[in-house]
């Protein structure tokens, strides 16, 4: 599965990153501790956060997650989209919480 | 090789730049994908500590065809008691580092499972040393 898949199935909001909308995903990991993310998330992971600063992409591109997810409607910061399109790392949006969220894309990548 | 980066205390919007520098010379230099990963994660660790612990540092990579040798020097409050630091969850970061997500004291014991060797050495209001080395080749 692709990005972009995940982007028309679970109707989320590409801010940037579109570059990375090719994306393979593999899997996911949900956390807001940065250091926990760091520890266990892995390539290829889509990262499911309500934190939405620069340091989120630094992560991301150095763990070269296949895109990020925040949620409940945040939007990420200017220096975090811009990383974000120089990494080709998509950060996507949607409304739902955090616990729907895992569990929406828990489904379709079981699929 | 050895490459040297410096680490500005407090400016959490370059946290992270010198980790990416050296992940891209490894994978130049054709290291291990597996060991570069792990490498990333420690040191980017010991690179936010000094960004959200001390004053500023200076980081020095020494890469040979043997191992990967990493050494983190800062100036800084220091670290009073070193083992109770590398415990999981023990944390003295600031309401605003904990705020961005940081804090979870969880970076020292994730250092410690990314490299074959760690060895921390600090002196109190003066400043830190984490020093670590991971072999490339199997021993
Ligand atoms: N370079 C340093 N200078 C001073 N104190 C440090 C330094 N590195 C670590 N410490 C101390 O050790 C504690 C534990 O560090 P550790 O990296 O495990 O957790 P943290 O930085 O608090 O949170 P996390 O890394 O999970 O975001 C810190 O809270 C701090 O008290
Ligand atoms: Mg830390």
């Amino acid at each position: 599965m692709k990005v972009c898949d995940l982007v028309e199935q679970l109707n989320l909001k590409v801010f940037c990153g579109e570059q990375g909308l090719d994306n393979e995903v593999v899997g996911g990991y949900t956390s807001d501790l940065l250091s926990d993310v760091m520890g266990n998330v892995d390539e290829n992971q889509v990262w499911i956060t309500l934190q939405t600063h620069k340091n989120i992409m630094a992560i991301a591109s150095l763990k070269e997650v296949a895109a990020v997810i925040l949620v409940k409607g945040y939007k990420p910061e200017q220096a975090a989209l811009e990383q974000s399109n120089e990494e080709g790392i998509p950060i996507l949006g949607t409304d739902l919480e955090t616990f729907e969220m895992s569990g929406e894309l828990f489904g379709l990548l079981k699929k | 090789m050895e490459f040297v980066y410096e680490v500005e205390g407090g400016n959490f919007t370059k946290a992270g730049n010198a980790s990416s520098a050296v992940k891209k010379t490894m994978k130049q230099l054709n290291v291990d994908p597996k060991i570069v990963k792990r490498t990333v994660v420690a040191l980017y660790e010991a690179e936010v500590n000094i960004v959200a612990h001390a004053y500023g540092g200076v980081i020095t990579v020494n890469v040979n065809a043997e191992h990967i040798h990493i050494v983190l020097d800062d100036n800084g409050p220091g670290i009073p008691d070193i083992d109770l630091a590398m415990q999981e969850g023990f944390s003295t970061a600031s309401s605003k580092v904990r705020e961005m997500g940081f804090g979870a004291g969880m970076g020292l014991p994730n250092i410690k499972k990314n490299v074959d060797e760690l060895k921390v050495s600090s002196e109190v209001d003066k400043g830190t040393r984490v020093e670590m080395k991971t072999y490339l080749k199997n021993q």
